[in-house]
Protein backbone atom coordinates (compact mmCIF):
# COMPACT_ATOMS: atom_id res chain seq x y z
CA UNK A 1 0.00 0.00 0.00
CA UNK A 2 0.91 3.67 -0.75
CA UNK A 3 2.76 5.76 1.77
CA UNK A 4 -0.16 8.26 2.91
CA UNK A 5 -0.49 11.77 4.00
CA UNK A 6 -2.83 14.21 5.16
CA UNK A 7 -4.08 16.56 3.07
CA UNK A 8 -3.93 19.00 5.93
CA UNK A 9 -2.48 18.79 9.56
CA UNK A 10 -6.00 18.54 11.47
CA UNK A 11 -6.43 15.17 9.69
CA UNK A 12 -5.68 11.93 11.25
CA UNK A 13 -5.54 9.14 9.03
CA UNK A 14 -5.37 5.47 10.51
CA UNK A 15 -8.39 3.19 10.86
CA UNK A 16 -10.66 6.05 12.57
CA UNK A 17 -9.54 9.06 10.61
CA UNK A 18 -10.94 12.13 12.48
CA UNK A 19 -9.96 15.99 12.92
CA UNK A 20 -8.22 16.88 15.83
CA UNK A 21 -8.90 20.81 16.86
CA UNK A 22 -6.78 22.51 19.72
CA UNK A 23 -9.21 23.44 22.25
CA UNK A 24 -8.46 26.12 24.78
CA UNK A 25 -8.43 24.55 28.29
CA UNK A 26 -9.80 27.79 29.87
CA UNK A 27 -12.52 28.52 27.69
CA UNK A 28 -13.11 25.56 25.26
CA UNK A 29 -12.81 27.69 21.92
CA UNK A 30 -11.97 25.29 19.22
CA UNK A 31 -9.04 25.91 16.58
CA UNK A 32 -7.67 24.25 13.46
CA UNK A 33 -4.28 26.58 13.68
CA UNK A 34 -1.89 27.59 15.83
CA UNK A 35 -2.86 30.59 18.34
CA UNK A 36 -0.64 32.17 20.57
CA UNK A 37 -3.16 33.19 22.66
CA UNK A 38 -7.41 32.40 22.72
CA UNK A 39 -9.36 34.60 20.03
CA UNK A 40 -12.16 34.23 23.06
CA UNK A 41 -10.95 34.46 26.12
CA UNK A 42 -7.15 35.44 25.59
CA UNK A 43 -5.68 31.86 27.89
CA UNK A 44 -2.45 30.78 26.29
CA UNK A 45 -3.06 26.36 26.92
CA UNK A 46 -4.42 24.32 24.59
CA UNK A 47 -4.98 21.02 24.44
CA UNK A 48 -6.16 18.65 21.51
CA UNK A 49 -9.92 17.85 21.07
CA UNK A 50 -10.82 15.02 19.04
CA UNK A 51 -13.57 16.28 16.64
CA UNK A 52 -16.71 14.19 16.30
CA UNK A 53 -16.79 12.87 12.99
CA UNK A 54 -20.78 13.48 12.51
CA UNK A 55 -23.04 16.22 12.34
CA UNK A 56 -25.35 18.21 10.37
CA UNK A 57 -24.95 20.54 7.56
CA UNK A 58 -26.13 23.93 8.41
CA UNK A 59 -25.16 25.75 5.33
CA UNK A 60 -24.31 24.69 2.24
CA UNK A 61 -23.41 26.53 -1.60
CA UNK A 62 -22.42 24.89 -5.13
CA UNK A 63 -19.49 26.40 -6.36
CA UNK A 64 -20.13 26.50 -9.89
CA UNK A 65 -17.41 29.65 -11.01
CA UNK A 66 -13.69 28.60 -9.03
CA UNK A 67 -10.10 29.63 -9.35
CA UNK A 68 -8.71 28.05 -12.26
CA UNK A 69 -7.61 24.32 -11.24
CA UNK A 70 -10.09 23.92 -9.30
CA UNK A 71 -12.70 21.12 -9.96
CA UNK A 72 -16.19 22.45 -10.41
CA UNK A 73 -19.01 22.02 -9.64
CA UNK A 74 -18.71 20.73 -5.73
CA UNK A 75 -20.50 21.41 -3.05
CA UNK A 76 -18.62 23.79 0.16
CA UNK A 77 -20.21 23.52 3.41
CA UNK A 78 -20.37 23.86 7.20
CA UNK A 79 -20.84 20.98 9.44
CA UNK A 80 -22.16 21.42 13.05
CA UNK A 81 -19.64 18.15 14.16
CA UNK A 82 -22.10 18.09 17.82
CA UNK A 83 -20.94 21.75 18.60
CA UNK A 84 -17.24 21.91 16.67
CA UNK A 85 -17.88 24.28 13.56
CA UNK A 86 -16.02 21.96 10.52
CA UNK A 87 -15.20 23.69 7.08
CA UNK A 88 -15.61 21.10 4.17
CA UNK A 89 -17.05 19.88 0.88
CA UNK A 90 -20.17 17.42 0.84
CA UNK A 91 -18.94 14.46 -0.95
CA UNK A 92 -20.38 10.80 -2.47
CA UNK A 93 -23.28 12.66 -3.50
CA UNK A 94 -24.89 14.40 -6.87
CA UNK A 95 -23.78 18.70 -6.20
CA UNK A 96 -27.22 19.78 -6.70
CA UNK A 97 -30.12 21.12 -4.39
CA UNK A 98 -32.43 17.89 -4.66
CA UNK A 99 -29.35 16.32 -3.09
CA UNK A 100 -27.68 18.36 -0.39
CA UNK A 101 -30.20 19.58 1.84
CA UNK A 102 -30.05 21.87 4.87
CA UNK A 103 -29.90 19.93 8.05
CA UNK A 104 -28.79 16.73 6.76
CA UNK A 105 -26.83 14.51 8.65
CA UNK A 106 -23.50 13.54 7.47
CA UNK A 107 -19.81 11.79 8.29
CA UNK A 108 -16.55 12.29 7.79
CA UNK A 109 -15.06 10.02 4.67
CA UNK A 110 -11.75 10.34 3.29
CA UNK A 111 -10.31 10.00 -0.15
CA UNK A 112 -7.38 10.41 -2.27
CA UNK A 113 -6.66 13.09 -3.20
CA UNK A 114 -3.57 13.36 -5.55
CA UNK A 115 -0.15 10.99 -5.49
CA UNK A 116 3.05 12.74 -5.63
CA UNK A 117 5.85 11.64 -7.94
CA UNK A 118 7.33 9.84 -5.11
CA UNK A 119 4.02 7.31 -4.90
CA UNK A 120 2.87 9.36 -1.64
CA UNK A 121 -0.46 9.77 -1.56
CA UNK A 122 -2.24 12.87 -0.42
CA UNK A 123 -5.41 11.97 1.75
CA UNK A 124 -8.43 14.44 1.99
CA UNK A 125 -11.44 14.62 3.63
CA UNK A 126 -15.08 15.75 3.44
CA UNK A 127 -18.72 14.99 4.47
CA UNK A 128 -21.41 12.31 3.37
CA UNK A 129 -24.65 11.73 3.59
CA UNK A 130 -25.61 9.87 6.10
CA UNK A 131 -27.97 7.46 4.48
CA UNK A 132 -30.92 6.43 7.22
CA UNK A 133 -31.51 10.19 7.61
CA UNK A 134 -32.11 10.44 3.82
CA UNK A 135 -34.54 7.71 3.97
CA UNK A 136 -36.30 9.32 7.22
CA UNK A 137 -36.69 12.35 5.16
CA UNK A 138 -38.11 10.98 2.11
CA UNK A 139 -40.63 8.90 4.35
CA UNK A 140 -41.32 11.91 6.64
CA UNK B 1 -20.13 64.49 23.66
CA UNK B 2 -17.87 66.03 20.50
CA UNK B 3 -19.29 68.41 18.50
CA UNK B 4 -20.69 67.30 15.58
CA UNK B 5 -19.37 66.87 11.90
CA UNK B 6 -21.04 67.23 8.52
CA UNK B 7 -20.38 66.13 5.05
CA UNK B 8 -20.27 69.63 3.65
CA UNK B 9 -19.47 68.23 -0.17
CA UNK B 10 -19.55 64.92 -1.89
CA UNK B 11 -18.94 63.30 -5.38
CA UNK B 12 -19.00 60.13 -6.99
CA UNK B 13 -17.62 58.95 -10.57
CA UNK B 14 -19.78 56.81 -12.75
CA UNK B 15 -19.63 53.82 -12.30
CA UNK B 16 -18.65 50.86 -14.85
CA UNK B 17 -15.83 50.85 -17.58
CA UNK B 18 -13.08 53.62 -17.32
CA UNK B 19 -10.39 52.13 -19.91
CA UNK B 20 -8.95 55.48 -20.40
CA UNK B 21 -8.86 56.65 -17.12
CA UNK B 22 -6.76 55.56 -13.95
CA UNK B 23 -6.83 55.17 -10.55
CA UNK B 24 -5.46 58.71 -10.04
CA UNK B 25 -7.23 59.98 -12.29
CA UNK B 26 -10.55 58.34 -10.70
CA UNK B 27 -9.84 59.53 -7.53
CA UNK B 28 -9.00 63.32 -8.83
CA UNK B 29 -12.40 63.66 -10.40
CA UNK B 30 -14.27 62.39 -7.07
CA UNK B 31 -11.92 64.57 -5.11
CA UNK B 32 -12.36 67.60 -6.92
CA UNK B 33 -16.22 67.23 -7.27
CA UNK B 34 -16.64 66.60 -3.85
CA UNK B 35 -14.14 70.04 -3.11
CA UNK B 36 -16.46 71.60 -5.40
CA UNK B 37 -19.73 70.81 -4.20
CA UNK B 38 -18.81 71.58 -0.85
CA UNK B 39 -17.26 75.20 -2.28
CA UNK B 40 -13.99 74.77 -0.71
CA UNK B 41 -10.30 74.16 -2.20
CA UNK B 42 -7.32 71.01 -1.18
CA UNK B 43 -5.53 74.75 0.70
CA UNK B 44 -8.83 74.37 3.37
CA UNK B 45 -8.11 70.50 3.96
CA UNK B 46 -6.37 69.51 7.14
CA UNK B 47 -6.23 65.95 6.72
CA UNK B 48 -6.41 63.26 4.07
CA UNK B 49 -7.73 59.75 4.06
CA UNK B 50 -7.59 57.69 1.06
CA UNK B 51 -7.97 54.19 0.13
CA UNK B 52 -7.38 52.00 -2.79
CA UNK B 53 -7.46 48.65 -1.81
CA UNK B 54 -6.35 46.41 -5.21
CA UNK B 55 -2.57 48.78 -4.65
CA UNK B 56 -3.19 48.76 -0.79
CA UNK B 57 1.00 49.59 -0.88
CA UNK B 58 0.98 52.35 -3.22
CA UNK B 59 0.21 55.54 -1.51
CA UNK B 60 -3.02 56.70 -3.21
CA UNK B 61 -3.50 59.64 -0.69
CA UNK B 62 -0.17 60.72 -1.91
CA UNK B 63 -0.62 60.37 -5.83
CA UNK B 64 -3.52 61.92 -4.94
CA UNK B 65 -2.07 65.31 -4.12
CA UNK B 66 0.61 65.20 -6.63
CA UNK B 67 -2.59 65.59 -9.17
CA UNK B 68 -4.67 67.84 -6.79
CA UNK B 69 -2.56 70.20 -4.28
CA UNK B 70 0.52 69.09 -2.50
CA UNK B 71 -0.22 70.66 0.98
CA UNK B 72 1.77 68.51 3.43
CA UNK B 73 -1.13 67.53 5.47
CA UNK B 74 -1.04 63.91 7.18
CA UNK B 75 -2.28 61.84 5.08
CA UNK B 76 -3.82 58.75 5.94
CA UNK B 77 -3.38 55.57 3.77
CA UNK B 78 -5.70 52.93 4.72
CA UNK B 79 -7.43 49.51 3.69
CA UNK B 80 -9.92 47.61 4.77
CA UNK B 81 -11.30 44.94 2.69
CA UNK B 82 -14.69 46.24 0.89
CA UNK B 83 -15.13 48.64 3.73
CA UNK B 84 -11.76 50.98 2.79
CA UNK B 85 -13.96 53.81 2.02
CA UNK B 86 -15.98 53.89 5.07
CA UNK B 87 -12.69 53.26 6.84
CA UNK B 88 -11.27 56.36 5.03
CA UNK B 89 -14.86 58.46 5.88
CA UNK B 90 -13.88 57.31 8.93
CA UNK B 91 -10.73 58.46 9.53
CA UNK B 92 -11.03 61.46 8.42
CA UNK B 93 -14.36 62.18 10.70
CA UNK B 94 -12.27 61.13 13.90
CA UNK B 95 -9.98 63.69 13.10
CA UNK B 96 -12.18 66.90 12.53
CA UNK B 97 -14.29 65.41 16.16
CA UNK B 98 -10.66 65.04 17.65
CA UNK B 99 -10.45 68.76 17.00
CA UNK B 100 -6.89 68.70 14.59
CA UNK B 101 -8.53 69.65 11.75
CA UNK B 102 -11.72 72.02 10.57
CA UNK B 103 -11.94 70.09 7.31
CA UNK B 104 -11.16 66.40 6.08
CA UNK B 105 -10.75 64.97 3.10
CA UNK B 106 -12.02 60.84 2.55
CA UNK B 107 -11.32 59.53 -1.34
CA UNK B 108 -12.04 55.82 -2.16
CA UNK B 109 -10.66 54.42 -5.66
CA UNK B 110 -11.01 50.98 -7.23
CA UNK B 111 -10.20 49.53 -11.02
CA UNK B 112 -11.66 46.45 -11.24
CA UNK B 113 -13.28 46.25 -14.74
CA UNK B 114 -12.61 42.67 -15.76
CA UNK B 115 -11.24 41.24 -12.45
CA UNK B 116 -13.07 38.22 -12.99
CA UNK B 117 -13.83 36.05 -9.51
CA UNK B 118 -12.41 37.75 -6.46
CA UNK B 119 -11.17 35.59 -3.56
CA UNK B 120 -10.19 31.89 -4.17
CA UNK B 121 -6.75 33.39 -5.84
CA UNK B 122 -6.49 34.40 -9.49
CA UNK B 123 -3.92 32.46 -10.94
CA UNK B 124 -3.41 28.58 -10.61
CA UNK B 125 -2.13 27.51 -7.86
CA UNK B 126 -0.46 24.60 -8.82
CA UNK B 127 0.63 21.20 -6.80
CA UNK B 128 3.96 20.75 -5.55
CA UNK B 129 5.78 17.29 -7.53
CA UNK B 130 6.63 16.21 -3.89
CA UNK B 131 4.02 16.49 -1.22
CA UNK B 132 5.28 18.91 1.76
CA UNK B 133 3.25 19.95 4.34
CA UNK B 134 3.16 24.08 3.70
CA UNK B 135 1.44 27.08 5.81
CA UNK B 136 -0.89 27.03 8.76
CA UNK B 137 -2.76 23.78 7.80
CA UNK B 138 0.33 22.18 7.00
CA UNK B 139 -1.42 21.20 3.63
CA UNK B 140 0.31 19.32 0.97
CA UNK B 141 -1.70 20.84 -1.83
CA UNK B 142 -4.10 23.78 -1.91
CA UNK B 143 -6.93 23.69 0.11
CA UNK B 144 -9.62 26.08 -1.96
CA UNK B 145 -12.63 23.64 -3.76
CA UNK B 146 -10.93 20.70 -1.36
CA UNK B 147 -12.12 21.88 1.83
CA UNK B 148 -14.92 24.17 1.56
CA UNK B 149 -14.34 27.30 -1.01
CA UNK B 150 -12.68 30.98 -0.60
CA UNK B 151 -14.67 32.73 -3.32
CA UNK B 152 -16.68 35.69 -2.26
CA UNK B 153 -19.80 34.17 -4.24
CA UNK B 154 -19.60 30.51 -1.96
CA UNK B 155 -18.69 32.53 0.94
CA UNK B 156 -21.95 34.84 1.02
CA UNK B 157 -23.63 32.64 -0.61
CA UNK B 158 -22.86 29.95 2.52
CA UNK B 159 -24.06 33.02 5.07
CA UNK B 160 -27.35 33.83 3.66
CA UNK B 161 -28.62 29.43 3.71
CA UNK B 162 -27.13 29.58 6.90
CA UNK B 163 -29.84 32.26 7.33
CA UNK B 164 -32.50 29.94 6.18
CA UNK B 165 -31.36 27.16 8.13
CA UNK B 166 -31.97 29.03 11.38
CA UNK B 167 -34.85 30.79 10.62
CA UNK B 168 -36.42 28.99 7.65
CA UNK B 169 -38.55 30.62 4.55
CA UNK B 170 -35.50 31.16 2.33
CA UNK B 171 -35.16 29.40 -1.45
CA UNK B 172 -33.39 30.03 -4.51
CA UNK B 173 -36.34 32.28 -6.26
CA UNK B 174 -36.50 34.27 -2.74
CA UNK B 175 -33.28 35.24 -2.82
CA UNK B 176 -33.55 36.02 -6.35
CA UNK B 177 -36.36 38.40 -5.81
CA UNK B 178 -34.23 40.89 -3.71
CA UNK B 179 -31.99 40.62 -6.94
CA UNK B 180 -34.81 41.47 -9.09
CA UNK B 181 -35.73 44.56 -6.50
CA UNK B 182 -32.11 45.98 -6.97
CA UNK B 183 -31.94 45.53 -10.33
CA UNK B 184 -35.13 47.59 -10.90
CA UNK B 185 -34.25 50.50 -8.72
CA UNK B 186 -31.48 50.52 -10.94
CA UNK B 187 -32.63 52.04 -13.52
CA UNK B 188 -33.68 55.09 -11.91
CA UNK B 189 -29.85 55.67 -11.47
CA UNK B 190 -27.42 57.04 -14.46
CA UNK B 191 -24.25 57.00 -12.57
CA UNK B 192 -24.67 52.80 -12.08
CA UNK B 193 -22.50 50.03 -13.99
CA UNK B 194 -25.84 48.35 -15.00
CA UNK B 195 -29.50 49.76 -14.82
CA UNK B 196 -31.15 46.87 -16.83
CA UNK B 197 -34.32 45.85 -14.91
CA UNK B 198 -34.09 41.61 -15.29
CA UNK B 199 -37.45 39.78 -14.59
CA UNK B 200 -37.43 36.68 -11.97
CA UNK B 201 -37.12 33.75 -14.57
CA UNK B 202 -33.64 35.99 -15.86
CA UNK B 203 -32.15 36.05 -12.96
CA UNK B 204 -32.72 32.20 -12.08
CA UNK B 205 -32.02 31.20 -15.31
CA UNK B 206 -28.37 33.53 -15.70
CA UNK B 207 -25.35 31.88 -14.88
CA UNK B 208 -25.07 30.18 -11.97
CA UNK B 209 -22.28 30.71 -10.11
CA UNK B 210 -22.21 29.66 -6.47
CA UNK B 211 -25.81 28.21 -5.43
CA UNK B 212 -27.76 30.10 -4.75
CA UNK B 213 -26.30 33.13 -6.58
CA UNK B 214 -26.65 33.36 -10.18
CA UNK B 215 -24.79 36.28 -12.01
CA UNK B 216 -26.72 39.01 -11.45
CA UNK B 217 -27.05 38.44 -8.05
CA UNK B 218 -23.43 39.06 -7.40
CA UNK B 219 -22.20 41.98 -7.11
CA UNK B 220 -20.66 44.24 -10.56
CA UNK B 221 -16.91 44.32 -10.70
CA UNK B 222 -16.35 48.31 -12.11
CA UNK B 223 -14.53 50.97 -12.06
CA UNK B 224 -15.14 53.99 -10.11
CA UNK B 225 -14.49 56.90 -7.45
CA UNK B 226 -16.05 58.71 -4.68
CA UNK B 227 -15.12 61.43 -2.20
CA UNK B 228 -16.34 63.46 0.35
CA UNK B 229 -15.17 66.95 2.52
CA UNK B 230 -16.27 66.26 6.34
CA UNK B 231 -16.43 69.66 8.21
CA UNK B 232 -16.44 70.62 12.06
CA UNK B 233 -19.78 72.15 13.37
CA UNK B 234 -17.95 75.09 14.43
CA UNK B 235 -16.59 75.83 11.03
CA UNK B 236 -19.93 75.02 9.17
CA UNK B 237 -21.24 78.12 11.18
CA UNK B 238 -18.99 79.97 9.90
CA UNK B 239 -20.03 79.37 6.41
CA UNK B 240 -22.29 80.83 3.82
CA UNK B 241 -26.77 80.00 4.22
CA UNK B 242 -26.48 77.44 1.04
CA UNK B 243 -23.27 75.56 2.42
CA UNK B 244 -25.05 75.24 5.78
CA UNK B 245 -28.60 74.49 3.80
CA UNK B 246 -27.00 71.44 2.03
CA UNK B 247 -24.39 70.06 4.92
CA UNK B 248 -25.59 66.69 5.99
CA UNK B 249 -25.51 65.81 9.33
CA UNK B 250 -22.70 62.44 10.21
CA UNK B 251 -25.30 61.58 13.32
CA UNK B 252 -23.20 58.65 14.04
CA UNK B 253 -19.64 57.37 12.19
CA UNK B 254 -19.05 54.02 13.90
CA UNK B 255 -16.23 51.08 12.89
CA UNK B 256 -16.51 47.71 14.07
CA UNK B 257 -14.51 44.54 13.95
CA UNK B 258 -15.34 40.54 13.85
CA UNK B 259 -15.74 39.82 17.68
CA UNK B 260 -15.13 35.88 18.47
CA UNK B 261 -17.56 34.05 17.44
CA UNK B 262 -17.36 29.70 17.45
CA UNK B 263 -17.96 29.60 13.95
CA UNK B 264 -15.66 32.75 12.84
CA UNK B 265 -12.68 30.53 11.77
CA UNK B 266 -14.80 28.23 9.19
CA UNK B 267 -17.10 30.99 8.22
CA UNK B 268 -16.47 34.31 8.00
CA UNK B 269 -19.15 35.61 10.78
CA UNK B 270 -20.59 39.33 9.08
CA UNK B 271 -23.83 39.23 11.56
CA UNK B 272 -22.08 40.26 14.88
CA UNK B 273 -19.98 42.94 14.03
CA UNK B 274 -22.81 44.54 11.63
CA UNK B 275 -25.61 44.11 14.76
CA UNK B 276 -22.77 45.66 16.71
CA UNK B 277 -22.25 48.63 14.74
CA UNK B 278 -25.66 49.32 13.80
CA UNK B 279 -26.40 49.55 17.68
CA UNK B 280 -23.39 51.68 18.77
CA UNK B 281 -25.07 53.90 15.56
CA UNK B 282 -28.83 53.71 16.84
CA UNK B 283 -27.08 54.97 20.03
CA UNK B 284 -25.18 57.69 19.34
CA UNK B 285 -27.54 59.20 16.77
CA UNK B 286 -30.63 58.68 19.05
CA UNK B 287 -32.17 57.45 15.77
CA UNK B 288 -34.35 53.98 15.49
CA UNK B 289 -34.39 51.40 12.09
CA UNK B 290 -38.28 53.35 12.04
CA UNK B 291 -37.05 56.67 11.58
CA UNK B 292 -35.11 55.74 8.62
CA UNK B 293 -36.23 57.06 5.17
CA UNK B 294 -33.79 55.11 3.36
CA UNK B 295 -31.19 52.49 4.06
CA UNK B 296 -28.04 51.46 1.53
CA UNK B 297 -26.68 48.31 2.73
CA UNK B 298 -23.73 45.88 1.49
CA UNK B 299 -25.81 43.49 -1.02
CA UNK B 300 -22.51 42.14 -2.19
CA UNK B 301 -24.45 39.12 -3.08
CA UNK B 302 -28.38 38.69 -2.71
CA UNK B 303 -27.50 36.35 -0.04
CA UNK B 304 -26.03 38.97 2.12
CA UNK B 305 -28.66 41.44 1.54
CA UNK B 306 -31.52 39.24 3.24
CA UNK B 307 -29.05 38.82 6.57
CA UNK B 308 -28.61 42.47 6.70
CA UNK B 309 -32.01 43.54 7.01
CA UNK B 310 -31.88 41.36 9.99
CA UNK B 311 -28.15 42.63 11.23
CA UNK B 312 -29.09 45.96 11.32
CA UNK B 313 -32.34 45.85 13.11
CA UNK B 314 -34.39 46.98 10.18
CA UNK B 315 -36.61 43.86 11.16
CA UNK B 316 -37.61 41.51 14.12
CA UNK B 317 -34.83 38.95 15.17
CA UNK B 318 -35.51 35.95 12.62
CA UNK B 319 -38.05 37.74 10.57
CA UNK B 320 -35.84 39.04 7.22
CA UNK B 321 -38.16 36.68 5.09
CA UNK B 322 -41.35 38.40 5.96
CA UNK B 323 -39.93 41.76 6.06
CA UNK B 324 -39.25 41.57 2.88
CA UNK B 325 -41.95 39.81 1.33
CA UNK B 326 -43.78 42.47 2.90
CA UNK B 327 -42.48 44.92 0.14
CA UNK B 328 -40.81 47.27 2.65
CA UNK B 329 -37.51 47.02 1.16
CA UNK B 330 -38.41 48.28 -2.50
CA UNK B 331 -38.10 52.34 -3.56
CA UNK B 332 -41.89 52.87 -2.40
CA UNK B 333 -41.87 50.41 0.87
CA UNK B 334 -41.98 51.22 4.81
CA UNK B 335 -37.80 50.75 4.18
CA UNK B 336 -36.38 51.63 0.71
CA UNK B 337 -33.20 49.99 1.01
CA UNK B 338 -30.83 50.26 -1.93
CA UNK B 339 -32.64 52.42 -3.87
CA UNK B 340 -29.31 53.41 -6.24
CA UNK B 341 -29.35 49.67 -7.39
CA UNK B 342 -27.15 48.41 -4.71
CA UNK B 343 -23.95 46.57 -5.55
CA UNK B 344 -25.58 44.39 -7.85
CA UNK B 345 -26.45 46.73 -10.41
CA UNK B 346 -24.49 50.25 -9.07
CA UNK B 347 -21.39 48.02 -8.74
CA UNK B 348 -18.76 47.61 -6.57
CA UNK B 349 -15.61 49.79 -6.78
CA UNK B 350 -14.17 48.06 -4.05
CA UNK B 351 -12.57 51.10 -2.04
CA UNK B 352 -15.20 53.24 -3.41
CA UNK B 353 -18.56 51.78 -2.27
CA UNK B 354 -18.38 52.95 1.36
CA UNK B 355 -18.28 56.73 0.34
CA UNK B 356 -20.13 55.94 -2.40
CA UNK B 357 -23.23 54.54 -0.62
CA UNK B 358 -23.00 57.78 1.63
CA UNK B 359 -23.09 59.96 -1.37
CA UNK B 360 -26.38 58.20 -2.45
CA UNK B 361 -27.85 59.34 1.13
CA UNK B 362 -27.04 62.47 1.39
CA UNK B 363 -28.61 62.84 -2.05
CA UNK B 364 -31.82 62.18 -1.15
CA UNK B 365 -31.52 63.78 2.37
CA UNK B 366 -30.67 67.19 -0.06
CA UNK B 367 -33.28 66.62 -2.12
CA UNK B 368 -30.99 66.29 -4.93
CA UNK B 369 -31.40 62.60 -5.98
CA UNK B 370 -33.49 63.42 -9.39
CA UNK B 371 -36.12 60.91 -10.24
CA UNK B 372 -35.49 58.54 -8.00
CA UNK B 373 -35.39 60.54 -4.91
CA UNK B 374 -37.21 59.55 -1.95
CA UNK B 375 -39.66 62.00 -1.44
CA UNK B 376 -39.15 64.05 1.92
CA UNK B 377 -36.02 61.68 3.10
CA UNK B 378 -34.58 63.32 6.47
CA UNK B 379 -32.53 60.27 7.61
CA UNK B 380 -30.76 57.44 6.29
CA UNK B 381 -27.84 55.22 7.34
CA UNK B 382 -25.47 53.40 4.64
CA UNK B 383 -23.40 49.77 5.65
CA UNK B 384 -20.57 48.37 4.39
CA UNK B 385 -18.70 45.00 5.26
CA UNK B 386 -15.23 43.82 4.54
CA UNK B 387 -14.52 40.48 5.30
CA UNK B 388 -11.83 39.79 7.36
CA UNK B 389 -13.75 41.69 8.64
CA UNK B 390 -14.75 45.14 9.09
CA UNK B 391 -18.08 46.98 9.72
CA UNK B 392 -18.60 50.91 8.68
CA UNK B 393 -22.16 52.33 9.92
CA UNK B 394 -23.03 55.91 9.01
CA UNK B 395 -26.01 57.40 9.81
CA UNK B 396 -27.00 60.76 8.09
CA UNK B 397 -29.84 63.42 9.08
CA UNK B 398 -30.90 66.19 6.72
CA UNK B 399 -29.92 69.82 8.41
CA UNK B 400 -31.92 71.77 10.47
CA UNK B 401 -33.73 73.70 8.36
CA UNK B 402 -32.15 77.31 8.32
ZN1 LIG C 1 -10.29 30.56 25.49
Amino acid sequence: MAEQVPLVNYLVLGEDPHLVAQECTSCGAKFFDRRNACASCSATEFKPFDVPTSGELKAFTIVSMAAPGVPVPFVAGIIDCDGTPVRGNVINTEPDPDHVTLGMKVKLATFVVGTDENGTEAVGFGFEPIDSTKAEASNG
Amino acid sequence: MADDVWILGIHMTKFGKHPDLDTVDLAAEAAMGALKDGGVTMKDMGVLAAGNLMAANAGIGQQLQKQIGQTGIPVFNVANACATGATALRTAIMAVKAGEADYGLAVGVEKLSGAGLLGGGGSPKKDGNVYEPKGRYGSVVPTDGRIGTDTMPGTFAQIGMEYGHKYGGTSFELFARISEKNHAHSTLNPLAAYSKRFTLEEIMGDIMIAYPNTRPMCSANCDGAAAAVVVSDAKLKTLDPDQRRRAVKVSASILTSDPWQDQCQILPDVNTLTKMAADQAYAQSGVSPEDLDLVELHDCFATAELVHYDNLRLCAEGEAVPFFESGATWRDGATPVNVSGGLESKGHPIAATGIANIWEVCHHLRGEAGDRQIEGAKVGLAHVIGLGSACGVHILEKAATN
